[in-house]
């Protein structure tokens, strides 16, 4: 088997080149998916019985709470990989993943606090996921905060995937210590989205925003990624080249 | 090998040599190990004031939580296993800082990383010894607190139990955090940052183990999954503080 494909992989001029041609082809899809599933949702889907239009926000929340980890997931493979292989596009990856993941963990965190302004009568509940994504909140500004403290890029990569491969090892242990934290200190109160099937017409805008948000995030991915690149090979000839100066 | 040039390895000659032996060939791991973690001990009983600020710093913690909160002993015993356990995790996190900052200050890092023996190996000695010479006194001191906060002397084997244990857990898990931020200069909160998040379960089943035993209920249950997180942390700790080190040496 040939591996050609494989170590083409690891150039920054291929990789670069591959991003900035694969870049529409989810910036636009991910761009009409999203338009559609807030028509479909905001518009055609019809209120909750309990919750009236409240529970629209799910919209936004939901997705954004699944991006939150599978960026995470991302940035510690692309991490790993850039350890175990010495690959520095893998870094970079890793690199342009953070950012973006604290993003997403922040609106998952805002709009599940709004939402729980009207529904639970509070903005803040210790509720454990809300609390497991807090806690996501910080790995990523620990990962962040370590790789702006290093100076050497190299050091910066090498030392932050340690880090980002320890974290991921981490989430599933905090995730359910902290459901059981919760689960004994206080009775389940509130209401739960998701226990109740939901119908056709509220479902579907959902996995279409969700797949809209995955696409969304390939292509900042990719943006953020030629960006990285750039900077890192500043000094490397091909970028006169692929600049056009 | 060069000298090592440090005045505190020169002051202390059986405890360099032991070192420098450890990073010899010929020798087991575990013999390296065991020749580390002599090292480590001597070292620090020759510097006996860092070993009491994070103790002294654990007691001063303990008496703010009476003077912000009541000094109503039944109040207080309400919170008591919370303010034990958040003061311990801040103790040992304070004490972190000690655990490599010295050794990659005058190379000694190095010699490990370069002596042939592996570095885990190493590296689990090292953070056995900060164990010791901050866990277990915790652990010990934890009652005197725990007494001072309401909580009944039938309680203090659940919560000596639940420190010692716990502590384990978190001088695994600091001892990543301290690798990792190896080589940053003040990097503190940094250590902060990247350590608390990481050692939140430990903070929620040992500060559960001290409240079940403050209330007189079992407090098994929750005293082995600090055990089994201990265990966890004995497998794959060193691993990670191993590859930190490492990337720190390069």
């Amino acid at each position: 088997m040939s591996w050609t494909w494989f170590h083409r992989l690891g150039s920054p001029p291929y990789i670069y080149r591959l991003a900035q041609r694969l870049t529409p082809w989810f910036a636009w899809p991910a761009g009409a998916l999203i338009i559609a599933a807030l028509y479909g949702g905001l518009v055609l889907a019809p209120p909750d019985y309990l919750q009236g239009d409240g529970f629209r926000i799910i919209y936004m929340h939901a997705p954004s709470a699944w991006m939150s980890l599978m960026v995470y997931t991302t940035m510690a493979v692309a991490a790993a990989v850039g350890l175990i292989w010495r690959i520095k596009v893998a870094h970079a990856v890793a690199a342009s993943c953070a950012p973006v993941g604290a993003s997403f963990t922040l609106a998952a965190l805002v709009t599940g606090s709004l939402w729980g302004e009207p529904m639970w009568g509070t903005w803040w509940e210790w509720d454990p996921r809300l609390t497991s994504e807090l806690i996501l909140f910080f790995l990523y500004l620990g990962y962040m905060g370590l790789r702006g403290a290093i100076e050497d890029t190299q050091r910066a990569d090498r030392t932050s995937a340690v880090l980002a491969v320890v974290g991921v090892v981490n989430v599933p242990i905090i995730h359910y210590s902290v459901s059981w934290w919760n689960s004994l200190h206080q009775a389940p109160s509130v209401m739960r989205l998701g226990k109740p099937a939901l119908s056709t017409t509220m479902l579907a805008p959902l996995l279409m925003m969700l797949l809209g948000f995955t696409l969304f995030f390939v292509a900042v991915l990719l943006v953020r990624l030629r960006g990285e690149i750039l900077n890192r090979e500043r000094s490397a000839s091909w970028i006169r080249e692929a600049l056009g100066t | 090998m060069p000298e090592l040039p440090n005045p505190e390895l020169a002051a202390a000659p059986t405890a360099g040599m032991n070192g420098a032996r450890a990073a010899g060939e010929g020798a087991t791991v575990l013999e390296a190990a065991r020749l580390v973690l002599q090292r480590d001990l001597t070292l620090a009983f020759r510097r006996r004031g860092q070993l009491v600020q994070p103790l002294a710093f654990f007691a001063i913690v303990t008496t703010l939580f009476p003077l912000a909160i009541s000094p109503e002993l039944a109040r207080l015993r309400e919170v008591a296993a919370g303010v034990l356990w958040v003061a311990a995790l801040l103790a040992s996190l304070l004490a972190l800082e000690f655990l490599f900052r010295d050794d990659a200050h005058d190379g000694t890092l190095e010699q490990y990383a370069l002596s042939g023996q592996p570095l885990t190996g190493l590296m689990f000695a090292k953070t056995a010894a900060h164990w010791l010479l901050t866990g277990l006194p915790l652990a010990l001191m934890a009652p005197l607190a725990a007494l001072s906060l309401g909580a009944p002397s039938a309680s203090i084997p659940g919560i000596v139990a639940s420190v010692a244990i716990g502590t384990i857990a978190l001088s695994l898990i600091g001892s990543i955090g301290a690798a990792l931020t190896l080589g940053i200069r003040r990097s503190g909160v940094l250590l902060a940052l990247l350590t608390l998040p990481l050692s939140l379960p430990v903070l929620i089943f040992g500060a559960r183990a001290s409240e079940l035993a403050i209330h007189g209920a079992p407090y098994v249950a929750p005293l082995e999954l600090l055990a089994a997180l201990a265990v966890l942390g004995v497998t794959l700790a060193p691993l990670a503080a191993a590859a930190a080190v490492r990337v720190s040496l390069e």
